[in-house]
């Protein structure tokens, strides 16, 4: 059986009674809409809430995966430097896509992610994701579509030009890597929350061949136990009960078997491959503080090479100037030359008089 | 042969040696010691070991079988296997003790060089491997040990395949003709070995071909090796077709007896092979009927009975693979699992900036070392698994077998009918001769003698019809009888197999239990607490 007592992030019973803001969510109800490649799941997302900034007691929307990105991608925008909620997998192979277990694991982990934004201090206070949890499908629509549209890019554009030409500068130069700032301590972290997720990524790896471990003894368990009853039948008599109790203990058991790979899907390997996308979102995290603090150093050396321009053309203007104006006064000069020398000559056609 | 499908690195249920060295490799917990240190009788009882049947109290009779170790016994003792000692009475091991050796051992690969080598590339003679092939007679004090080589073992089969016609005669090893690269690798040799020694100890289960002049002769004579080996079919062919013209010219008429109680194929007689194919076709698909046709209902049906069995049998062996397969993945993917969490565990600990990540890392290592221990277990069923579920693969061996002997008793039957169509053949030809000839006033002279020639013909065909006549009888008997014995040892050695299988099963499945209800305990304070989404 599949719980959903994740979903909760306050029980709304006594917080209802108390008369105490709460905000509960719950994504539900997964549909398949359209066919074909364009088909997809669609989720309805549920709101109760006393909340002031949100209209009304209870507000009922239909979502689907690639808004919950864009939720996300907004949040991550806006919010640097928390730790958004991580989201499922996007892309999963064609033939799972709309397998029981996929759209219910998915479903969960959806679930998850907008309770954890909602008891979130900072983010539940985010415009986007009120609009993400009230706004009627046609708005949402227009939303998504124009922030994944070519918008977005520019900026994108931009800024990743500037990390591929200092990343450029640095190689040409020689210069070494450290233009991030690294304090003991923040390394220490760094260094363990790489770690930290290539040792939760393996077990969570373990944990899934597990599960498929589990699976194929089922079945293999199932198939041996029909062969031994087939073979018992061409015994005949006390034999053939014997073949027959074990071949169907074997059935038995694999049954037992497939629910326990179940169980352990959900209970084991979902938990863990949550904790392994948690890691990775704080990995995302640090990789913003680091692009950050490169853009700052970036830019602050450009303002160091730009004043030291200005000095130079000032100081080269000025030298300029000065011989210019040196040139001027030198012509002046031998020019008044000229004159004076005339003066002798001009003097006698005065006495004459 | 069968056996060489099993998984690689577990020996397919025989040879002490292997078995124990296997286990000690793969244990290193407290444990487990014990048990690699006890000799270990659920191992030991399996039937072809050589040292097992003289150091086994021997139970009467094999209807005698105890009840399955209680799982009480299993629990309370470390090891799952020390419960089982009172399964002693294993069928194979009953059968083994009753046999007429008591003692057989293959040995000591060595290579020996080709003695005639003509080796185009000076430097590299081709090389064969001996085995030292140790036995003990049953009533003999003295070991006798020979060294014979693969070919030697084929020859034994082959001489043992014409003696006992219609006796279920065990499948020898494959010959598998590979590369000279191949035959020296180690493994190979070592399976081989492993191969040959079971074999020699069907043979000498057996209760006719254990007691044999040719098993005793391969097994005691010295030196080369005695028994004439068969020669290939290109010479026999040649040797036939040699004969041919003067078979078709009248002057060797008839098989003789000593050659009737041999089948047409694979001899010289390439006249008697046609002559038996024509009869064959003829019954087959002329729909004449012959002369004499198996009408043995019993014996129809069990031989309908047995191709069922045998179709579910090869269906049941080839899951049973898969599910050695499947076993064996989940220990492994256990045990990585559980190397993973150490590791996790270990790294929190080490890295850990607050106490209550080493607090929770300490716990984590209790699921760790209980995945470890679980696929440890898992490999050990796993072994066992093996062991037992092997029956169905050695059944199927001699099923082989089985129809071998059904195919001895059809071209036994073959030649009878051949025999009988001839027998008629001639004589209608001789009441042709006698009515030209009665025509013929004052006789004719020629037809006459021709009667008489024919009249010879007939008496030595009658002759020969009489022994591949008891021929057939003799092999149709030996095939009730085998069949007899058939049905009380694959009884025997199926419900073995089972009470096997499930005992370990469900011991080993106690003991993973045990582990992670342990861990459940030491874990139990989380279980209380309410999960919460908040990170």
């Amino acid at each position: 059986m599949i719980s959903t007592e994740r979903s909760q992030s306050q029980s709304p019973r006594s917080s209802m009674a108390a008369g105490a803001p709460f905000l509960t969510i719950s994504v539900t109800d997964p549909v398949k809409m359209g066919t074909g490649v364009q088909a997809y799941i669609s989720y309805r997302v549920i709101t109760k809430t006393n909340l002031p900034e949100f209209e009304g007691q209870e507000k009922i929307v239909i979502r689907r995966y690639s808004d919950f990105e864009w939720l996300h991608d907004r949040l991550a925008e806006k919010y640097k430097g928390i730790f958004i909620p991580p989201l499922p997998e996007k892309n999963a192979v064609e033939k799972f896509r709309f397998s029981k277990e996929f759209i219910e694991l998915r479903r969960q982990a959806l679930d998850l992610f907008v309770n954890r934004i909602a008891s979130h201090p900072e983010l539940k206070q985010s415009e986007d994701f009120r609009i993400f949890l009230q706004a009627d499908e046609e708005k949402m629509d227009r939303a998504r579509s124009y922030e994944t549209g070519i918008f977005k890019k520019p900026a994108d554009f931009l800024q990743m030009f500037k990390d591929v030409q200092s990343k450029v500068s640095d190689v040409i130069l020689g210069k070494e890597k450290p233009v991030e700032e690294s304090t003991p301590e923040y390394e220490k972290l760094q260094n363990y929350i790489f770690e930290l997720e290539n040792h939760l990524a393996e077990a969570q790896k373990q944990a899934f061949r597990l599960v498929k471990r589990h699976k194929e003894l089922g079945q293999s368990l199932a198939d041996f136990g029909k062969a031994i009853k087939l073979l018992g039948a061409c015994e005949g008599d006390s034999l053939e009960k014997v073949f027959s109790e074990v071949g169907s203990k074997s059935e038995m058991l694999s049954v037992k078997l497939q629910r326990e790979a179940d169980n352990l899907l959900f209970h084991f390997e979902e938990p863990l491959k949550d904790y392994v996308r948690a890691v990775q979102s704080i990995k995302a995290t640090m990789v913003d503080r680091a692009n950050a603090f490169r853009q700052h150093f970036d830019l602050d050396q450009e303002r160091k090479y730009k004043e030291l321009n200005l000095y130079v053309s000032h100081f080269a203007f000025t030298h300029f100037w000065l011989c210019a104006k040196d040139f001027q006064l030198t012509r002046k000069f031998e020019a008044n030359v000229f004159t004076f020398q005339d003066i002798p000559n001009n003097s006698c056609g005065l006495r004459s008089l | 042969m069968m056996s060489s499908t099993a998984l690689p690195d577990l020996p397919a249920g025989d040879g002490d040696g292997d078995m124990e060295t296997l286990h000690l490799a793969a244990t290193t917990t407290s444990d487990y010691a014990s048990v690699a240190s006890t000799f270990d009788p659920l191992i030991s009882a399996s039937p072809p070991s050589p040292p097992t049947p003289a150091a086994f109290p021997l139970s009467p009779a094999s209807s005698s079988f105890v009840d399955p170790p209680s799982y009480a016994d299993v629990a309370a003792s470390s090891s799952p296997h020390s419960a089982s000692a009172s399964s002693s009475a294993s069928p194979r091991s009953v059968r083994a003790a009753a046999s007429e050796y008591t003692f057989i051992a293959v040995s000591d690969p060595a290579p020996e060089a080709e003695p005639a080598a003509t080796s185009l590339v000076p430097g590299s003679s081709p090389t064969y491997i001996t085995y030292l092939v140790t036995s003990a007679r049953r009533g003999e004090h003295r070991r006798h040990a020979v060294r014979r080589r693969f070919r030697d073992f084929v020859t034994l089969a082959d001489r043992l395949a014409e003696a006992f016609r219609g006796h279920f005669v065990p499948p020898r090893p494959d010959k598998n003709t590979v590369e000279s690269q191949v035959m020296q690798r180690d493994e190979f040799v070592a399976q081989r070995r492993a191969a040959l020694e079971r074999y020699l100890w069907r043979l000498a289960e057996h209760p006719a071909i254990g007691p044999s002049d040719e098993l005793r002769v391969f097994l005691q004579t010295e030196g080369k090796m005695p028994l004439p080996s068969s020669t290939d079919v290109a010479s026999r062919m040649l040797d036939g077709a040699a004969r041919l013209p003067r078979q078709l010219l009248g002057e060797e008429t008839v098989a003789t007896p000593q050659d009737v109680v041999q089948p047409a194929k694979g001899g010289r007689d390439l006249l008697r092979i046609f002559k038996e194919l024509k009869q064959s076709v003829v019954s087959d698909w002329a729909g004449v009927k012959p002369p004499l046709v198996e009408e043995d209902k019993e014996f129809l049906e069990k031989k309908q009975k047995l191709q069922d069995w045998e179709q579910q049998l090869t269906s049941a062996s080839q899951q049973a693979e898969a599910l050695v397969k499947a076993q064996q993945d989940m220990g492994e993917t256990m045990g990585a699992l559980g190397l993973a969490f150490i590791k996790l565990t270990k790294f929190e600990t080490e890295e850990a900036l607050y106490d209550s990540q080493r607090i929770r890392a300490a716990d984590s290592k209790h699921i760790a070392t209980a995945a470890v221990k679980a696929s440890r277990a898992c490999r050990d069923l796993n072994t066992q698994t093996v062991k037992y579920l092997d029956t169905l693969h050695e059944h199927l061996g001699i099923m082989l077998s089985v129809h071998t002997a059904f195919f001895d008793r059809s071209s036994a039957l073959l030649t009878v009918q051949t025999l009988m169509s001839d027998l008629a053949s001639l004589q209608s030809r001789i009441e042709k001769l006698e009515a030209a000839a009665s025509k013929i006033f004052g006789g004719d002279r020629a037809r006459l003698r021709k009667v008489e020639e024919l009249r010879e013909t007939i008496r030595a065909t009658e002759d020969a019809k009489c022994c591949a006549l008891r021929e057939y009888e003799r092999i149709k008997e030996n095939n009730r009888s085998e069949l007899h014995r058939l049905d009380q040892e694959r009884k025997d050695d199926m419900l073995e197999m089972l009470k096997g299988y499930v005992a370990s099963q469900a011991a080993y499945a106690e003991k993973i239990v045990e582990g992670w209800e342990t861990v459940e305990e030491e874990t139990s304070g989380y279980a209380r607490k309410t999960d919460s989404t908040a990170w």
